[in-house]
């Protein structure tokens, strides 16, 4: 019992941090029609930016606060720079942009800070363990369970209540209606951009003291990601909620029961969805 | 264009004489690098007959590469020393393996294809890094023997690099033409066809799903028989080779050659060695550099280097003879 519920709490938190960048990334798809395979490279640079930051500071709230804004400043570069002049153009293009960007970031990560995985303590008052029935169970990843859906209950907030949140959804419902009724597209699409790679960065800043940072981070949770955003349909926010939960459940039962082919059930699962369902759980009739 | 008939026959002979005599003159070292240039160079070939032909961006070809890989250790080490039937098992292994996973994906285009192919590769990546007592875990499989190349009148080993270089030359090459022959029949018109307006080809009647499919089995084979090649020429299959990783290999290379022309993938490896081989001579850090040179490529010259140029050379000829 006491290792279903474990496995429940470590596929929740797991979970939540793949819930924030599916959330980014769902959204630039949604609106902009782009599917970013830099994305797990921007959630990786939020991490390795809040380590250094706890390096100087010694304070991992620091981290949290000041790293995601530097990676949506860069991200705002990226955008205005690199994929506003390619928007026309083929899908496949600028999946090979971002694919390029993905290369460059992750390497250049390997550049600065070099290949070893760091750890980065989480903060005095989230560390230790709580006694959990007869075990112990870290409290930063209940910390996480807890953290995720308010940060989804904002989010939800954000999209249904506030303008910005109602001219997003409008743009990723039709574009060129919003456009036509007064959105100012380019502008939105930056700032829709560099959302998408805040909520990657802080992500990455939370997932810092729950796994170690190192060079491969992101690579992992890019197809993870992917694959949370087209099961729960591309563009659609409760479905990135539920694909990142069945991803993080799938993922600590599968270690625990079925190891052999943990590593296969994402893609099974995908396969599944996509030929069941082509467009995902949330995304409508193809 | 009657120039360019005329001319091309001439070059390709050119090329391939230049192709057959190189070891005459260079390093064994650099007769190994162009042994992997001409293996990858097919791997990327295959994937830009649905890239560049079909418009279907597979990022899970290195499956069926990795696959080939597996296929032609596994028959070398069960069922005897035979390089022509190992080519042979990696060939129809990987065809059938397509079949399979193209009868899926073929239902679904643009990045839902990009997507499900990534994961029914990784779906094979994790068959052959899980599946110890076959393929030997994480580890691959390396302990086999290299068959001896069985010719009529004698038995040549390919061990040696420039023996392999033969063979690498003349499988490649063969596996090339064979592509050319695909994309220049009435199928390989229907193949564009079906990237220029997919609904249109369904319109006049034709079986967009058995089109598609067909591509992406041919696809699969060319890229198992590039698989086979390069198991023999690193002495072992493992599980690497079937990452998506790898499949974003093979799309890099095929975007620096140019996917528009035939002959891009090729270059466009050659291009990926020459660089990778003088860039890491003096930095580790090379995946930088391909990363920017990919956005640059991406942004400034989408038609590639070997596109690039062979606009240019057009335009200068219609300028010369307007």
């Amino acid at each position: 019992m006491e290792g279903f519920l474990a496995n429940i709490l470590n596929g929740l938190s797991w979970g939540m941090l793949l819930f924030l960048i599916s959330m980014g990334l769902t959204t630039v798809f949604g609106v902009m029609g782009v599917l970013n395979f830099a994305h797990g490279s921007l959630f990786m640079l939020g991490s390795y930016l809040c380590m250094q930051f706890v390096r100087w500071s010694g304070s991992f709230w620091m981290g949290l606060v000041l790293g995601p804004p530097i990676v949506a400043a860069l991200s705002i570069l990226i955008e205005r720079f690199l994929l506003r002049p390619i928007y026309g153009r083929d899908v496949s293009f600028q999946l090979l942009l971002t694919f390029g960007l993905m290369l460059f970031l992750d390497d250049g990560v390997r550049l600065i800070w070099g290949p070893a995985y760091h750890v980065v303590a989480p903060p005095a008052i989230l560390s230790g363990v709580i006694p959990f029935f007869s075990q112990s169970y870290p409290v930063y990843r209940i910390f996480l369970v807890i953290l995720g859906p308010l940060v989804g209950l904002g989010l939800w907030m954000f999209f249904t209540f506030t303008r910005w949140g109602k001219i997003l959804r409008a743009a990723a419902m039709d574009r060129q209606m919003a456009e036509i009724v007064g959105v100012r597209v380019p502008i939105l699409f930056t700032g829709v951009f560099a959302f998408g790679a805040w909520l990657a960065a802080l992500g990455g800043a939370l997932a810092a003291p729950h796994q170690s940072v190192g060079p491969a981070m992101g690579e992992r949770i890019i197809i993870e990601s992917f694959i949370v955003v087209v099961i729960g349909g591309m563009g659609s926010f409760p479905g990135a909620f539920v694909g990142a939960l069945i991803l993080g459940l799938l993922n600590s039962f599968g270690t625990t029961w079925i190891p052999d082919v943990q590593m296969a059930l994402p893609y099974l699962f995908l396969a599944v969805i996509l030929l069941t369902r082509p467009r995902g759980l949330f995304g409508g009739e193809a | 264009m009657r120039n360019r008939s005329f001319g091309y026959p001439l070059l390709i002979v050119l090329l391939l004489g230049c192709l057959f005599t190189l070891p005459l003159f260079l390093s064994t070292y650099w007769v190994l690098i162009v042994t992997e240039i001409l293996t990858m160079g097919l791997f990327a070939m295959s994937f830009n007959l649905l890239f560049g032909n079909t418009g279907l961006l597979s990022f899970g070809q290195a499956g069926f590469f990795g696959a080939g890989a597996y296929f032609a250790v596994l028959c070398l080490l069960h069922l005897g020393q035979s390089l022509w039937l190992a080519l042979l098992c990696a060939c129809l292994g990987a065809a059938v393996l397509a079949l399979i996973i193209g009868w899926l994906s073929v239902r679904l285009d643009e990045i839902y294809f990009a997507i499900l192919t990534l994961g029914f590769g990784m779906m094979l990546f994790t068959v052959a890094h899980n599946w110890r007592s076959v393929t030997g875990g994480s580890d691959g499989l390396g302990n086999f023997a290299l068959p001896s190349l069985n010719l009529v009148f004698t038995n040549v080993s390919i061990g040696h690099p420039r023996h392999f270089y033969y063979l690498v030359l003349v499988v490649a090459t063969l596996g090339m033409f064979f592509l050319r022959r695909i994309t220049r029949s009435p199928f390989g018109l229907m193949l564009r066809a079906t990237r220029e307006n997919s609904n249109r080809v369904a319109f006049v009647g034709a079986d967009l799903r058995t089109v598609r499919l067909l591509a992406f089995v041919l696809a699969g084979a060319i890229a198992g028989i590039a698989g086979a090649l390069f198991a023999l020429f690193n002495r072992i299959a493992s599980p690497e080779m079937l990452h998506w990783s790898f499949s974003g290999k093979a799309v890099l290379m095929t975007i620096l050659g140019g996917s528009g022309v035939f002959l891009g993938p090729v270059v466009g490896a050659a291009i990926f060695f020459i660089l990778e081989h003088w860039i890491t001579s003096f930095t580790n850090s090379w995946m930088v550099f391909l990363g920017a040179i990919l956005v640059f490529l991406v942004l400034l010259f989408p038609k590639g280097v070997l596109g690039t140029l062979m606009a240019w050379v057009d335009r200068v000829r219609k300028g010369k003879t307007p």
